[in-house]
């Protein structure tokens, strides 16, 4: 075979994963340039759109834009509440609907699927509608942020969690019943164990849902400023580089978890294996 | 297995929460939505509102807002189209040429959500602004004028909502077709000798329920979408979204911005069913 | 859990009734297996065999009827609180725990003392002992197997039941443990329910077995008494293979039976004949059927046929298999033994069959003829 023929071969073997990766590469372009931004010195200049010089200022001083940090605090503990509320809530509707045979089951399965299914600023402006209708019991902030995160949580959660369920063996709890478990030892024992990897993985999703929502979240914040409100607010006028180490951070911790999962199940498998 | 029996009960009462939760905070806030869109135009924050049932706003939304509306469609559309094409790209090559890198390459498609989405979109308007690296080398090439941009065009607005819909046409794209036996491909590639075809004879349909869900899971939220258009386009991109936004946040005409919300979504549920019917399938996840 | 009725800890199951939505699947069961028994349940899928082992471990609610052992009622009971343990189909192993916690999990729910010493000896008698701390999905089928055995049988339940434990192995894994399972039932002596649709592995395996068929028992015996005498044509066919001819019922003579059979009259044992008058069919073993060439002497005084062509000869090594066709048209199945003291017949050619008497049985002519048969 001619080198050039191998040459053809091998590209056409490769082709597809090649144009693979070029787009996961594509996905990852902005998140470079948010790390680098992280590092950059914009000096006096008001175009924060060029890399001007290097510094670890942004690193050092993470606070310095005011209201930035209290921004940040704000949205995790939203992220924290509305993930804690909704994988609960959440967990128990999956339970109810994939274990219980009742009536209005496919019902309750479209209504859950709507939410999903619904735009944003659809979503938004009705519940914005409805805190507007109750004005005068209700303030918009805080909690208005809350309620609307646990709703749009809530059906990805039930969803997650649904899927790790019907895809437990029911002949499990039956053997463990059989083992002499009652019902809320068979559930503690065996069902919660199984199911939690699918709880956390709605539980994560949940808070990366909720950390990053502008659209629901705007309408409905009145005063409060969550972190992507922030960064909206200061696009328009120019974005300090501190926003960018708050970004960086969080792709990290996230990159930090999910690989940390991975690797603690290979090097398991690893040590049992031998 | 669903039990039956005196489990009913139970049902009910894990499920009580959640639909309380999103009965209170999505079906009622619907009705809200709905009964605002039919306020009299007239009231205001100072005055109240009276649910006059004043349909002509629907006919007034129509009139002032039909090219945000059209151009959301089409920029969601376009955008979808594009998505279908590169994450079917992506999510083939995992689930058949990664071998045993698929689940990091799983984990790098989910990884950019980890960023905010905002952060994103801004970075990319860095990257396609008007002196940057992007613009002076089409420039260069003559691809774009002199004084050609990509900032505040339609270009920069889909190539935004592409980059951040993507996942979503990739993970249901990958799940449909990791389903899939390689050894049916294979076999595909003996009977028919042009690879092509053995792809839309046997791998295309096999993924059809994936296509569908991604479509979907990328077109509906894109089309309710306003940041890219905010961020990325100029007044000549404005979508609906930014239409309804600014009437709800700053000039308050919620009946206009109510009538505008329930037309975009009877717009999307009306394409969305007439796509499943031509598709010929029911499932949606 | 309670030895304390010791001596009287058989299993009884009576006018025990299922019923589901759309169909029966237990009817009016009544059924008594002794302690210390090894007891097999055999049917093809869907005769309502799991859902009566099920209904015994508590799994499924019986719709009427009752289940007792020894002088306890358990019809009710929940299935942790019956001495009851099964082996499931699939295994059931916990995958989150390891072998050893999956060995210990009935005896720390129920506080017994001494776990470790009892999982240990356990383990051992499963050979087992060194893979104590695997998790399920790093074993083998035929250890996973093992280790569903000894996570019931340690428990020393009154009763433990098997629910086609070795339908997921291969041939000869399921050999080698067809005879560990049974000598774990002699070297504990509990009561062993089996359930199965493999009739080599329930003859094999039981002391008794009870063929079920659409939710009732058709027949129950000892393997051997079974084979030698089914009832129905559904256990002639099920058990082993069975020819069967239609014939005609001529009378009694003495201990036998006599029986038109398309001209020619046979005889069948009193005992064995479970019709006494009208149309019958008369059923022989194919390895009870001799085969000669025409007008050659047959050592076999009794139920002669000729005018038989061969019509397929298949040679399996310990035997020949011939089809031969009679003059009123069926074809009739023979099997005989490879001694190497006969010459092979081929295709074609004529011959006469033969059988004893006593091994010929006779059928009520309303059942199905076919039924029973395995399409596979």
């Amino acid at each position: 075979m001619s080198p050039l023929a191998r040459t053809w071969r091998w590209i056409k073997a490769h082709v597809v994963l090649g144009l693979g990766l070029l787009v996961l590469v594509y996905m990852f372009v902005p998140i470079a340039v948010v790390v680098l931004m992280s590092f950059n010195d914009p000096g006096k200049s008001k175009n924060v759109y060029k890399f001007r010089s290097f510094t670890l200022d942004n690193w050092t001083n993470p606070c310095h834009p005011a209201g930035m940090c209290h921004a940040v605090g704000l949205s995790l503990g939203i992220g924290l509440l509305a993930t804690v509320v909704a994988t609960i809530i959440g967990t128990m509707a999956a339970f109810g609907l994939v274990r219980h045979d009742f009536k209005g089951r496919s019902f309750a399965n479209t209504v859950i699927f709507l939410p999903m299914a619904s735009p944003e600023i659809v979503m938004g402006s009705s519940l914005l509608a409805l805190f507007i209708s109750g004005s005068k019991i209700i303030t918009l902030g805080f909690w208005t942020i809350f309620i609307a995160h646990v709703m749009f949580c809530l059906s990805f959660v039930i969803v997650t969690v649904k899927a790790r369920l019907a895809g437990l063996d029911d002949n499990l709890e039956q053997a463990a019943m059989d083992l002499y478990a009652n019902e809320r030892e068979t559930f503690w024992r065996i069902t919660f164990p199984l199911v939690l990897p699918g709880i956390l993985g709605a539980a994560l999703l949940a808070f990366s849902l909720s950390f990053d929502d502008f659209i629901i979240t705007n309408l409905n914040a009145g005063q409060e400023t969550t972190f992507p409100m922030f960064v909206y607010g200061a696009a328009q006028r120019g974005v300090p580089m501190q926003v960018n180490v708050i970004g960086t951070l969080m792709f990290l911790i996230a990159i930090v978890i999910v690989l940390g999962g991975e690797l603690n199940n290979r090097l398991k498998a690893r040590a049992l294996a031998s | 297995m669903p039990r039956q029996g005196k489990g009913r009960y139970t049902a009910y009462w894990l499920l009580a929460p959640g639909a309380i939760w999103l009965g209170l905070f999505f079906v009622i806030p619907f009705y809200s939505l709905v009964s605002a869109s039919l306020f009299d135009p007239n009231g205001s924050v100072l005055t109240g509102y009276d649910v006059t049932y004043h349909f002509a706003n629907f006919g007034n939304a129509i009139k002032n807002y039909y090219p945000e509306l059209l151009r959301s469609l089409w920029y969601a559309g376009l955008a979808t189209l594009v998505c279908l094409v590169i994450g079917y790209v992506l999510a083939y090559a995992i689930a058949f040429k990664a071998g045993r890198w698929r689940n990091l390459l799983l984990v790098l498609v989910i990884a950019p959500f980890f960023t905010s989405f905002l952060l994103r979109t801004l970075s990319w308007k860095l990257i396609l602004s008007d002196h940057g690296f992007v613009v002076d080398t089409l420039q260069k090439v003559h691809i774009l004028g002199s004084d050609g941009r990509l900032l505040n065009t339609w270009f920069a607005v889909v190539a935004g909502i592409v980059y951040n819909f993507l996942p979503f046409m990739v993970l249901p794209l990958y799940a449909s077709l990791e389903k899939i036996d390689g050894r049916l491909i294979e076999a595909a590639g003996d009977l028919y000798a042009n690879p092509f075809k053995a792809f839309f004879k046997v791998t295309w349909p096999l993924s059809l329920p994936g296509v569908v869900a991604g479509t979907l899971l990328t077109f509906i939220p894109a089309a309710g979408d306003f940041i890219n258009a905010q961020l990325l386009g100029g007044p000549g991109q404005r979508m609906v979204g930014n239409t309804i936004q600014s009437l709800f946040t700053s000039t308050q005409d919620y009946a206009a911005a109510g009538a505008l919300s329930v037309i975009l979504m009877a717009l999307i549920v009306g394409l969305v069913m007439v796509y499943i019917r031509r598709a010929g399938t029911e499932e949606l996840v | 859990m309670s030895q304390a009725s010791e001596g009287s800890r058989s299993l009884h199951l009576s006018q025990l009734t299922k019923e589901f939505a759309t169909f029966t699947a237990v009817k009016a069961l009544d059924l008594d297996v002794p302690h210390g028994s090894f007891f097999a349940l055999l049917g093809p899928s869907g005769c309502g065999k799991t859902t009566t082992l099920r209904m015994v471990a508590g799994l499924e609610t019986p719709t009427s009827g009752s289940i007792r052992l020894g002088d306890t009622d358990i019809t009710y009971a929940k299935p942790y609180q019956r001495p009851v343990n099964t082996v499931f189909q699939s295994y059931a192993l916990f995958p989150h725990l390891d072998i050893y916690e999956n060995v210990a999990f009935g005896l720390r729910r129920r506080k017994s003392g001494d776990v470790d010493r009892q999982v240990k000896e356990m383990l051992d008698l499963v050979e087992l002992g060194t893979q104590a701390r695997k998790k399920p999905p790093q074993l083998s089928g035929g250890q996973q197997q093992r280790v569903a055995l000894a996570r019931a049988l340690i428990n020393r339940p009154d009763v433990l039941l098997l629910d086609e434990p070795l339908g997921a192995l291969d041939l000869k894994l399921r050999r080698a443990m067809q005879i560990e399972l049974k000598r774990i039932q002699t070297e504990v002596g509990l009561t062993f329910v089996h359930v199965t649709h493999d009739q080599e592995e329930a003859m094999t395996m039981a002391d008794t077995v009870a063929v079920m068929n659409a939710g009732v028992i058709e027949q129950m015996g000892a393997p051997a008494e079974l084979y030698e005498n089914p009832r129905t044509t559904f256990v002639a066919n099920f058990l082993g293979q069975s020819n069967l001819i239609a014939g005609k019922v001529l009378g009694a003579e003495g201990d036998f039976v006599k029986v038109d059979m398309h001209g020619i009259t046979v005889s069948i044992p009193q005992e064995r004949a479970h019709v006494k008058t009208g149309d019958g069919w008369v059923g022989i073993r194919p390895e009870k059927v001799l085969i000669a060439a025409v007008g050659e002497d047959i050592d076999a005084p009794g139920n002669h046929l000729d005018g038989g062509v061969v019509t397929d000869v298949s040679f399996v090594g310990v035997s020949t298999q011939y089809l031969v066709r009679m003059p009123w048209g069926q074809e009739l199945q023979v099997f005989e033994q490879n001694t190497g003291r006969r010459r092979l017949f081929n295709k074609g050619e004529s011959v006469d069959l033969s059988w004893r008497p006593e091994y010929a049985f006779l059928l009520d002519a309303s059942q199905d003829v076919n039924a029973g048969i395995e399409d596979d």
